[in-house]
């Protein structure tokens, strides 16, 4: 495995407070705004940045869900890996809201674009906006790009960009490897 | 595992346990998206189900094709009573003249056991089983176990009593090998004329007392009896039977504990239990049909899964 760290854990830690400040840069106290964190990998994300805006920014009480958008992906049934379905825990309706999107990796797109399917059901948002840890640029399907984003990478399909959490993982950091080595 | 080890859902005895926990699980996502304000997924947009109903159902019936429609799949219907069948057309006649209309997963109820076998070894389509004759009802039994899942937390050491007509009873079998599976423990219960002979080969309890096999369970699931299907008499009237194996109000509060009531339907109130049993809080019957309605997405949804990586091996 030749493993190699993209973001280290001081640098991460930066790149999160500078994601919080955008984000209330533009929806100030997220009185009408939900932070939307797509499952699986954007919801240790979303919790983090909930945690920090909460803790370090004193925004209370912020609208907080998780989408799992498996039923509505356009691989379904054309992939050679079964799909999984995760947990969907959205306890408000959408109507009228600004959603924010959040995910680790933005790499297709496509996630994303079931995502913008799937949150219909939840009502019809005013707006949706995008924030994604890594944007992995030059590789998208579709025409989809974040509005905030960590960091720019940029990496070939046989490469793969993890990111890793202190709670669950162990340590803060975003590593990329070769899936063939 | 995120895959069914089956190609069809024929029976519970040819699934694994872990096909089960991902059919449990996978509907218990599912049951958030009947609850959502839109309550429609687009996975099966490029499916075609025929539910083939050979004899009659209204439950199971529209518990499929709400399920099927819920996942955006297009939907024949066809039953018996008003088709060809009644002209003399064969089973596999029938099922391959709908199949050229290119149909890709068949739902099916037939009077007659191992229909769905049958069937499963001459065309090709994914078949599931809504019932055939007194064998099998894998999808009411998923559901059951399903629901005492969601209403205990767990099926692992759970004690259900399965009383009534077991012996003309589809429902009994596979709830019996589905519980079994789990890692629940299972009584029948009955007159001693409805309880197959040789039926504790199978590592249940069995006990003709009601008020013995109440006092031993978590759960009762009470079944009805099956008329249609006697051809001769098993006990001396619908009177005494409901005297014997009814159960009421005054029993539930004379345990001394809480028990959760179940029955697949149709109930015969004031038979195997009276309205009151069925109207309290006692009773999870309604809660079992909403749950049907996600279990059997999630079988549908898997078995198209299963279909789709199937042919991309061969």
């Amino acid at each position: 495995m030749n493993e190699k760290e993209i973001i280290g854990t001081k640098e991460l830690h930066i790149i999160l407070n500078r994601l919080c400040c955008q984000l209330i840069e533009n929806h100030l106290d997220f009185s009408n705004s939900v932070l939307i964190g797509l499952q699986p990998r954007g919801v240790a994300l979303t919790t983090r940045l909930v945690k920090l805006l909460e803790t370090e920014y004193a925004i209370p009480r912020i609208q907080v869900g998780f989408l799992d958008s498996t039923f509505f992906r356009d691989d379904f049934r054309r992939r050679n890996e079964p799909l999984k379905a995760n947990q969907t825990k959205i306890d408000f309706l959408v109507e009228g809201k600004r959603v924010v999107f959040i995910d680790d990796v933005l790499y297709t797109g496509r996630s994303v674009r079931a995502a913008l399917d799937a949150i219909q059901s939840f009502g019809r948002p005013a707006s949706i906006e995008l924030l994604c840890l890594i944007d992995r640029r030059f590789s998208r399907d579709l025409p989809i790009q974040p509005d905030y984003t960590g960091k720019r990478v940029d990496a070939i399909a046989s490469q793969r960009v993890t990111v890793f959490w202190q709670d669950t993982d162990g340590k803060d950091a975003v590593t990329m490897t070769n899936k063939s080595a | 595992m995120s895959e069914l080890s089956v190609n069809h859902l024929l029976g519970i005895k040819d699934v694994t346990t872990a096909d089960i926990e991902l059919i449990l699980n996978t509907a218990s996502q599912f049951k958030e998206v009947i609850n959502r304000p839109i309550k429609k997924v687009p996975s099966l947009r490029d499916i075609t189900i025929a539910n083939l109903f050979f004899e009659n159902s209204t439950r199971t019936r529209l518990s499929f094709e709400l399920a099927e429609k819920r996942l955006s799949a297009d939907v024949i219907n066809f039953s018996a009573a008003s088709s060809s069948v009644k002209k003399g057309e064969t089973l596999v006649d029938t099922v391959n003249n709908i199949l050229s209309m290119k149909v890709d997963m068949v739902v099916m109820r037939h009077p007659n056991p191992g229909a769905g076998v049958f069937l499963s070894k001459n065309i090709d389509a994914t078949i599931i089983n809504a019932g055939d004759g007194a064998h099998e009802h894998p999808t009411q039994a998923l559901l059951d176990a399903f629901s005492i899942r969601d209403k205990l937390g767990t099926l692992h050491g759970v004690r259900v009593a399965i009383i009534g007509d077991i012996l003309h009873s589809r429902v009994a079998l596979s709830n019996i090998f589905c519980l079994q599976k789990m890692g629940a423990e299972v009584m029948v219960c009955g007159p001693a004329t409805l309880l197959p002979k040789f039926i504790d080969t199978l590592g249940v309890k069995v006990e003709t007392n009601l008020q013995n096999a109440l006092a031993w369970c978590d759960v009762a699931n009470m079944l009805r009896v099956q008329h249609e299907r006697q051809d001769i008499s098993y006990f001396p009237s619908i009177r005494e039977y409901a005297m014997q194996y009814g159960v009421t109000l005054p029993i539930l509060e004379n345990l001394k504990k809480e028990i959760v009531i179940m029955h697949p339907g149709p109930i015969n109130r004031g038979v195997e239990i009276t309205t009151e049993v069925a109207d309290s809080k006692h009773s999870i019957i309604l809660q079992q049909v909403e749950n049907g309605v996600a279990v059997r997405m999630s079988v549908l949804y898997l078995l198209a899964q299963k279909r789709a990586l199937s042919a991309q091996i061969n």
